[in-house]
């Protein structure tokens, strides 16, 4: 089965700009398949998005989709659907009149237009709301009518446009679960475009973290999570210790790492670094436990409700956190020396 | 925030400087209901310059005149502007601000100039000067009257309504006729106004290009004036300004209207 989009090898570099918008982008998203386009503004998503969207032509590179290219071809001619950050409501039409003017466009029977609006009506729960304008709505119901003129074209792919930015916290809690309900009841291939990596983290199939205009790691939530393929993404997704340390000893796949200062951790996986080379150690505060070898002096403690985060000062100056769940236990006092233990297969290992 | 009217005299130089714009209108006005044949002795109410105006054929002729040209300059000129709004929208940078430039220089450059320069051109290709050279240069400047407030309705919307009608399968015709020109319709309207009224009360062009047969009615009540004041001229100036300020008055009801219409709530 060929994926959804190809991407290959796409460059852009806007007029004036003295670095490239994307700089020979190259990955696929599958078919069905609901894909982030994760990273920081300026990293080039948003225009990759209008890439595939027509509103955008690399100036190198190909854009395929389900295995034609695009290329040149005007985004009415594209059999992909858009969901805008502004959502992009036409305010002189009716909601079913929004929800209609894709099908419509499309040259489909009045019975099939009244049809599709009405599934829409229906799924997206805007029930008594297709005869308002766009203005009468709450924000959260213009989003709903922004997914369903959208979804009413019955687009290949669905892209969406940090669609959640403009919604309060609650809301877009309720629409991310709406969303990814939304994506396995039609099949449809979502392309997500956002910088909260709560969000992706939360709804993506797959996602793709982006920075200055290349990907950096490509995967499952879980594993960019938990195996972070360098020092950016490591540092971009949650919370993460990042300590400066020397390879001293291998043994087998782990080594073994001594900070500044005299503390050591072990590393599960540390194959690919030779004794005496010098690397950055990642993990994540939830995998410091208390009690080991790595001895720091305690700072001070924040209570989070169920967890409490711990910030204690290394012999090299840096500040390890560690998270740890809060019930019964009572923090150690401040200014005393403490054991932390790190297991070894949280730790990551990035060089330089 | 403190009111500007806290500062001693602001009412009295406001009511001055409304005194002073109105004050002539006003005094047109009341002596176009003057009974005696000299504007400045007041003897007495009456119509009958109302219907000296209105049963007067020249005059008739060139009101029919007058408003022929305003309407295709207006139909002309706002098409025009309302193309060069979608086109400026969508050029490079660097373009836009030639071509605004242009646009807006009509307004800056002398009048006389524009009707010189009109005049010649036409006598240089051999165009022959009639209603229709009349036409062709209100056509021209009505253009920068109607480009402005288009442009500033345009400025006003969300440039993705344009892409979302794309993305949904409009082609660049359907896209205008379904989402450009009604969301534009406020601006049109009012820039289409600006052009009719700045059409219809122009002397100066008129005067140059207008050849026999083309008289409008500026250029008549300015042939009247040089027989010599009579208030027949006042009455057949307190009809146009009721005219045109009707249309003002509907141009800004429609505008209003649509406005309310298609703005987005904040909701």
């Amino acid at each position: 089965m060929t994926d959804a989009i190809t991407i290959a090898a796409v460059r852009k570099q806007f007029e004036g700009s003295a670095h490239p918008a994307l700089g020979g982008v190259s990955f696929a998203i599958r078919r069905n398949e609901f894909f982030t386009l994760l990273g920081p503004s300026g990293c080039g998503k948003t225009t990759l998005l209008r890439m595939i969207a027509g509103f955008e032509e690399p100036d190198e590179g190909d854009i395929l989709l389900d295995g034609r290219s695009v290329l040149g071809l005007n985004p009415n001619r594209r059999p992909v659907n858009t969901v805008f950050q502004s959502y992009a409501l036409f305010p002189h039409m009716t909601v079913a009149e929004n929800i209609a003017f894709g099908p419509e466009m499309l040259g489909l029977k009045r019975a099939e237009i009244r049809e599709r609006v009405a599934r829409m009506v229906a799924l997206l729960r805007l029930d008594g709301m297709a005869d308002r304008k766009p203005r009468e709505l709450s924000g959260g119901q213009q989003q709903r009518v922004a997914l369903g003129r959208a979804l009413a074209a019955a687009p290949k792919v669905l892209l969406l446009d940090e669609p959640l930015s403009a919604l309060d916290l609650k809301l877009r809690k309720e629409m991310q679960i709406e969303l990814k309900r939304l994506q396995q009841e039609t099949g449809i291939t979502f392309v997500f475009v956002t910088h909260d990596q709560e969000e992706a983290l939360t709804m993506s199939d797959r996602i793709a973290v982006m920075a200055r205009g290349e990907v950096m790691q490509i995967g499952a939530p879980v594993d960019i999570y938990e195996y972070p393929a360098n020092r950016f993404v490591a540092e971009f997704i949650g919370d993460t210790n990042l300590v400066a340390a020397t390879c001293i000893a291998r043994d087998g796949a782990a080594g073994r790492f001594a900070l500044a200062g005299g503390a050591e951790i072990v590393a599960g996986d540390a194959a690919a670094v030779a004794p005496g080379t010098e690397v950055t150690l990642a993990f994540r505060p939830e995998r410091v436990t208390l009690g080991g070898s790595l001895t720091a002096v305690m700072r001070h403690a924040v209570y989070l409700g169920t967890d409490a985060l711990l910030h204690a000062g290394l012999p090299d100056g840096s500040v390890l956190r560690a998270r740890l769940r809060a019930g019964g236990v009572s923090p150690p006092a401040e200014g005393t020396a403490v054991g932390f233990g790190v297991a070894p297969d949280a730790v990551r290992v990035f060089t330089p | 925030m403190k009111s500007l009217f806290r500062f001693p005299g602001t009412a009295t130089v406001a009511a001055l400087g409304l005194a002073f714009l109105y004050l002539p209108i006003l005094a047109l006005l009341i002596l176009s209901f003057n009974e005696n044949d000299l504007i400045t002795i007041w003897t007495g109410f009456s119509a009958r310059w109302y219907r000296a105006v209105f049963t007067n054929a020249d005059m008739l002729q060139a009101a029919r005149n007058s408003l022929i040209v305003a309407a295709c300059a207006t139909l002309f000129g706002t098409a025009a502007a309302t193309a060069a709004t979608l086109g400026v929208a969508r050029a490079r940078a660097a373009w836009k601000a030639a071509v605004e430039g242009l646009l807006g220089l009509p307004i800056l450059v002398p009048e006389i100039v524009t009707a010189v320069a009109l005049l010649l051109l036409f006598v240089f290709v051999g165009f022959e000067l009639g209603l229709l050279t009349v036409v062709i240069a209100h056509t021209v400047f009505c253009i920068p009257f109607a480009y402005y407030p288009i442009r500033a309705r345009l400025a006003g919307l969300d440039p993705a309504l344009s892409e979302a009608a794309a993305d949904l399968y409009a082609d660049p015709a359907r896209r205008f006729l379904r989402i450009e020109l009604p969301l534009l319709s406020p601006g049109i309207a009012a820039g289409a106004m600006l052009a009719f009224i700045s059409s219809l009360g122009d002397f100066v062009i008129t005067y140059f290009v207008a050849g026999p047969g083309a008289t409008t009615l500026p250029v008549y009540i300015f042939g009247m004036i040089r027989i010599g004041i009579t208030p027949e001229v006042n009455a057949l100036s307190a009809v146009m300004l009721l005219a045109s300020i009707l249309l003002i008055t509907i141009a800004f009801l429609l505008g209003r209207h649509s406005d309310k219409q298609s703005d987005k709530g904040n909701g």
